[in-house]
């Protein structure tokens, strides 16, 4: 259980005002120029020693990805790119960052910017979230009208530029190159890659995407030391994470907390336990709605960490834990999801484009038993066939869920299937399969 | 994927910028490299569907576009691509339900035949242009599930009768406040805290300067004499 003091958010919640003077009391800004004096590499360094993996669902080793970027401007800029287009099903923990504690990632920006030498920053936020860009575009003003980013940022000899910029509804901007796609004012559908966005980003140019909690950890690694953060979860999986607890828990909440900390644990702790006790769980889907769901003989044991979550073939994603009782009808849960998937497909590859839609309309015929059992075993070829055959990870997205669900619960599929049989002598099978 | 048009843009009315619109985008035009002007489309957009009532029209689309040099293709294919774009009227307030799954497991599905009962079918205006509803995916606001976006802002943890509370008080003019409707603060768990409660992080103590910079590289040995 993590303590108050080794907290990097303390004022997740906005009990605290979230402008510059209550962020310096809380140690945003403090002696931001001191950690920068020792240059890119030395940044780097640190970030790579204190094992910070990315927050934002793929948890690649943040300080590595940095050290992509060409180690001198030539004659196109650098640009980091923060991704705060949080649409993952279940995560809402970049939302907090930004309106509560907006300074923090101002302050990531700056420093990461520092070890990347990119002179500009722009913050993707999703268009949804207003009362979110309102507050970061605030805590920006206040932090150009004090001198801690524009021209000669801190007092550093740095020139920095940072902007906010936003969406519009399209879950998609959340890839990075579809991302760099909006932000260059096109429809969101991403890249192929390579070339690497380190190589040919935004504008063509050299650029980094990170997501906002990564970002905004990194001061205060470098403050209190690479490891202190390192001190926190198991080896490879280190560090402290906000994770997002919804669904069927007596009170959902955002909570920080170490890396590798038990599931139970996190949930009874903070979250007042399952509706109904622990013994009423039926399975949660432990990283967002894209990684697979785990039944509750595993969530008895399982850690909250990237590898421990990998080994029971599901993910930490962005650690957002939707939690299902018993009470739960999963292949509709499931099927919501897909519909999720299927709207949000930006259409460009055709087995996502085709493949979501498809899969959806079985799984709701599956909700109401309309189907054959030998469906299943179709559904689950299509799923393999969507998987890896996409340019983004959306395709794999839509079929890791459906994956899950058959993996550990075909049995209440079938139910539902010889439920709606009894009592119909004539059901037609295979008709609505190729509408 | 979601498949969005125009469906009568032969009744669509004349747009024209008003000053405040002209001012904000040219705020946002003044964040990219002067060459890349198109970079502010969604901005640009976002302001003239507030200008235009919630929604935007074809005209509309054709004074974005010359407004930033832009084909009108390249626009039209952004507003339909983008689901926050509305393509056709909605009511003054409009409110956009949450259905995705961590919504659905906490009754979003009685909000959704609550805004049926009270306001109609999904995109239908009514009460006289006041209100209209939408289903929409995941607004990344799950722990405080279930919620609606009504216009610009976030209302959280709603039940049946909080939404027609809420409904009731937009109708008679009233202007209800933004975030969570049950007793907790925005997306702390309810009742006592369980973090952050130790005032020694609120007291100033991390504001001091850091006397020494953890892992700081060496400096070098000053050279032999």
């Amino acid at each position: 259980m993590l303590l108050d003091k080794d907290r990097i958010f303390t004022n997740l919640y906005g009990r605290h005002d979230f402008r510059l003077e209550a962020a310096k009391q809380r140690g945003a800004w403090n002696s931001t120029k001191e950690l920068m004096q020792f240059g890119p590499e030395w940044i780097c360094d640190q970030i790579k020693a204190s094992g910070l993996r990315g927050r934002g669902g793929a948890g690649f080793p943040t300080g590595l990805k940095w050290t992509f970027m060409p180690k001198v401007v030539k004659d196109r800029p650098h640009y980091l790119v923060v991704n705060a287009d949080e649409s993952e099903p279940g995560t809402c923990k970049d939302r907090d960052i930004m309106r509560h504690d907006p300074h923090l990632l101002i302050e990531g920006c700056l420093i990461a910017s520092f070890a990347m030498r990119a002179s500009k920053c722009y913050i993707y936020l999703r268009g949804e979230y207003i009362r979110e860009r309102e507050c970061l575009e605030e805590a920006i003003a206040e932090a150009y009208k004090a001198g801690l980013v524009g021209k000669n940022a801190c007092g550093s000899g740095f020139d920095f530029d940072i902007y906010c910029h936003h969406g519009a509804g399209a879950y998609i901007c959340g890839e990075e190159t579809a991302l760099l796609e909006s932000l260059e004012g096109k429809k969101g559908q991403p890249r192929l890659k390579p070339p690497f966005p380190a190589n040919a980003g935004l504008y063509g140019c050299p650029t980094t995407v990170n997501n906002v909690e990564s970002i905004a950890v990194a001061p205060t690694i470098l403050r209190r030391g690479a490891s202190w953060f390192a001190g926190f979860g198991r080896p490879n999986n280190t560090g402290t994470k906000v994770f997002c607890v919804s669904g069927h828990v007596e009170r959902p909440c955002n909570i920080e907390e170490e890396m590798s900390i038990p599931l139970k644990t996190l949930i009874e702790e903070h979250c007042g336990g399952v509706r109904g006790g622990w013994s009423n769980l039926k399975a949660i889907i432990p990283g967002g709605s894209s990684v697979p769901m785990i039944p509750k003989d595993i969530c008895d044991t399982v850690l909250m960490d990237f590898d421990a979550l990998r080994d029971v073939k599901s993910g930490l994603g962005t650690a957002a834990v939707i939690v299902m009782d018993k009470s739960t009808d999963l292949v509709r849960a499931i099927a919501r999801i897909a519909y999720f998937y299927k709207h949000e497909s930006c259409g460009q590859c055709t087995p996502c484009r085709e493949g979501t839609g498809w899969m959806w309309r079985v799984l709701e015929r599956m909700v109401k038993g309309e189907a054959e059992v030998s469906e299943i075993d179709t559904l689950l070829d299509v799923a393999s066939q969507v998987e890896g055959h996409t340019i983004c990870a959306l395709g794999d997205a839509a079929a890791w869920p459906i994956q899950g669900l058959i993996r550990h619960f075909r049995q209440e599929i079938e139910d539902r299937i010889t439920n709606y049989r009894q009592g119909r002598p004539h059901v037609q099978g295979h008709t609505l399969a190729a509408e | 994927m979601s498949h969005r048009r125009f469906h009568h843009p032969e009744h669509h009315e004349p747009f024209a910028f008003n000053a405040a619109s002209e001012d904000q985008i040219a705020w946002w035009e003044r964040k990219y490299p002067s060459e890349r002007r198109a970079s502010a489309v969604i901005p640009a957009l976002w302001v003239t569907q507030k200008q235009n009532n919630g929604w935007l029209s074809e005209p509309a689309l054709r004074a974005v576009a010359d407004r930033l040099g832009m084909t009108y293709i390249r626009v039209y294919e952004i507003a339909t691509f983008y689901t926050m774009f509305n393509l056709e009227p909605v009511g003054k307030y409009h409110f956009q339900v949450c259905g995705t799954t961590p919504c659905m497991l906490r009754g979003a599905d009685k909000l959704k035949d609550f805004c049926e009962r009270k306001i109609g079918p999904k995109g239908h205006v009514s009460g006289g242009g006041k209100f209209s509803w939408v289903e929409v995916e995941c607004l990344g606001a799950c722990v405080n599930a279930p919620m609606i976006q009504i216009n610009d802002y976030y209302y959280e943890d709603l039940s049946i009768e909080t939404l027609e509370q809420l409904i009731d008080d937009f109708a008679s003019g009233k202007d209800p406040q933004p975030g969570t409707y049950v007793e907790r603060q925005t997306s702390a768990p309810a009742g006592p805290p369980t973090s952050l409660a130790d005032e020694a992080l609120y007291d100033g103590s991390k504001a001091k300067p850091l006397s020494v910079v953890p892992n700081a590289p060496k400096p070098p040995e000053p050279a032999q004499t």
